[in-house]
């Protein structure tokens, strides 16, 4: 496969075959070697086959092998020609991170470590079988479809600010109930509040380092301070929305051309094209609420530890999702619909999108690391506006098959060695651990360097765990 | 992971972030089997009990269509029931019309420690075919 260096950090797959346009890469000459081990390139190859794909098929520094689109993808569409494909956008539909900050520090949290794991861990369901006590009727759930975290707030589920601090307001426009199938319903309606399992997670982290004063202040974080990061999306829920659509977009309209059947499509303005932006909206809005109610609990469980504890939402974004956002193309700005998988928004300051409290700085771009290392907070510049659709990375990226991690890592040795770094970590079993331990993933510190080198996003702050609940 | 007795069922393939098999079978029923059998060992390393039945029923356009339809159900058993599949008791696949009909007998999720959370079957990779006297299949498991 032939690879052309563009410049520093940016690199370029030319358009062969029945390529519509070229891949780009931005990614170290170090991440790049990682990413050729397994199939993402051919992957963003395979994307830039799609019609209407304007510009690039990209993959971003956190690259690595998923199925249809590879994980760190993003795409952009043109709305008249373009399609919309939900292995674009993969099968948890809006996972997504939030952050909170507190009015305690480190120390505070360090003096009631345990207990405070144990509590949460209580508290919020994580894993599989443990449902939600949150139980609500059918036509309730519809309800929640169309307003996501903001129907939970008036539900008296949190304030105002925690939607008006999450993206597209907690709420995204266009969903449709009637378009979700009762196998997806029977899925998500006991699941709203969970955390789930694989790499979702509940983490309690302090800020370590400030490399932007001015923009961290804007987003309420100073150093030593005690900050909540979930991640998580829209469960079962999602997973079937997706799932059903693939086998509907196959059926409809074949998967003959295209060079991997999981990249089935639906031309975005067709009616089948329609109906699952309708029903992926659906997932987005499960998963803002699914955030919303865990930060409900969190502030009912933290209570009891610290009476006067403020917990407010800095920002919570999306890394998997299909959007119609307003971009420049060929000198013009025009609508297009964009696809990020694995990908984080990163809109520079003034866009119309971003709250009003960031919008003279730029949107916090949020980055979970591995549960041994570190996570970042950065914010959003201009100049992925003009190369990466506003996009940047939303991860580390695995480099470690799951398999393998299993085989090479022990749980317990990861566990005590979290422990004698003063982290504290509680998971279904020990194999979970060992399959997102932090050697399983590249170096955070070296994908944060390359987006903000390239200016897709500039660093604010390092945020180090203390306490760590996997799913 | 599988045991000796399992290595002719199903195997293990290398995947970044995603979990793929093999799975083997003389008939296609027995390779329908082994691919529920390999999805079962992914989520589970301990003994479930078998004390609740449940019956299936997955349709397909072609074998992929309906190894991700089958395999799908127990997906939404797992979610919705909060049952997890121990074993398949019956298996009868009409591979004429393209559907399967199957009774799983389980327990309640609740009383285990799941070892993986499988969010989607995938298409990705995907095949089943007939290869000398041997049945095989692969799948790509969305985690």
């Amino acid at each position: 496969m032939e690879i052309k260096k563009i410049s520093e950090n940016i690199y370029e797959i030319p358009k062969e075959g029945k390529m519509n346009v070229p891949v780009r890469i931005y990614a170290s000459e170090k991440i790049l070697e990682d990413i050729k081990n397994d199939k993402t390139l051919e992957q963003a190859k395979n994307v830039a086959h799609l019609p209407g794909i304007i510009n690039t098929s990209i993959a971003l520094a956190d690259a690595h092998q998923g199925y249809g689109f590879p994980i760190g993808g993003v795409a952009a569409f043109d709305l008249d020609k373009g399609v919309i494909s939900p292995g674009g956008v993969g099968y948890d539909i809006n996972c997504s991170v939030r952050l909170l900050r507190t009015n305690l520090t480190k120390q505070d949290i360090l003096k009631n470590q345990k207990e405070i794991l144990e509590a949460l861990d209580r508290k919020i369901p994580s894993g599989v079988g443990r449902g939600s006590s949150f139980q609500i009727t059918k036509e309730e759930f519809k309800k929640l479809m169309l307003g996501g975290a903001q129907y939970l707030v008036e539900k008296g589920y949190g304030q105002k600010e925690d939607y008006l601090h999450t993206e597209e307001e907690g709420c995204i426009k266009g969903a449709d109930p009637n378009k979700v199938s009762e196998k997806a319903i029977k899925r998500g309606i006991g699941q709203i509040g969970t955390l789930g399992a694989g790499n979702h997670f509940l983490e309690i982290l302090f800020v370590d380092e400030i490399f932007d004063e001015k923009t961290a202040k804007a987003f309420g974080l100073k150093k030593n301070q005690a900050v909540f990061l979930i991640h998580c999306g829209s469960r079962g829920f999602g997973h079937q929305i997706a799932s059903d659509y693939i086998k509907k977009m196959e059926q409809e309209y074949g998967t003959e051309n295209l060079p991997d059947r999981e990249l089935a499509c639906a031309p975005i303005k067709s009616r089948l094209g329609k109906d699952y932006y309708s029903a992926m909206c659906c997932a987005v809005n499960f998963a803002f609420a699914n955030k919303q109610l865990m930060t409900h609990w969190l502030r009912e469980e933290m209570k009891y530890f610290f009476p006067k504890i403020e917990i407010e939402v800095v920002y919570d974004v999306c890394h998997n999702i299909a959007k119609f956002e307003k971009h420049l193309v060929d000198g013009k700005i025009r609508e297009v619909c964009v696809h990020r998988k694995g990908a984080t928004r990163s809109f520079g300051p003034g866009r119309e999108e971003i709250p009003k409290a960031y919008r003279k700085v730029g949107q916090p771009v949020l980055i979970p690391g591995t549960m041994g290392t570190a996570s970042y907070v950065l914010v959003g510049a201009k100049k992925s506006e003009e190369i990466s659709w506003g996009s940047s990375v939303h991860g580390a990226g695995r480099v470690m098959s799951r398999s393998k991690a299993i085989r090479e890592l022990k749980g317990e040795e990861t566990k005590e060695k979290l422990h004698k770094k003063n982290i504290e970590i509680k998971s279904r079993s020990f194999k979970a651990i060992a399959e997102e331990s932090p050697e399983v993933y590249k170096d955070i510190e070296e994908v944060v360097n390359v987006v903000h080198d390239l200016g897709i996003s500039k660093k604010v702050a390092r945020l180090k765990p203390l306490v760590v609940i996997i799913g | 992971m599988e045991n000796k007795k399992n290595t002719k069922k199903f195997k293990f393939l290398p995947h970044t972030a995603d979990r793929k098999f093999q799975a083997f079978g003389k008939t296609p029923e027995e390779v329908f089997k082994n691919s529920a059998l390999a999805l079962f060992n992914i989520i589970y390393d301990k003994k479930i009990s078998e004390k609740k039945k449940f019956k299936i029923h997955a349709k397909g356009k072609d074998l992929e269509s309906l190894m991700y339809n089958f395999l799908e159900e127990f997906l939404v058993l797992i979610d919705s029931k909060n049952f997890l599949p121990s074993k398949i008791v019956n298996l009868k696949l009409n591979k004429k019309r393209l559907n399967i009909e199957a009774e799983i007998v389980g327990d309640s999720a609740e009383d285990y420690n799941i070892s993986e959370h499988v969010k989607a079957i995938t298409y990705n990779e995907m095949f089943i075919k007939k290869i000398g006297d041997k049945w095989i299949s692969q799948v790509v498991l969305d985690i």
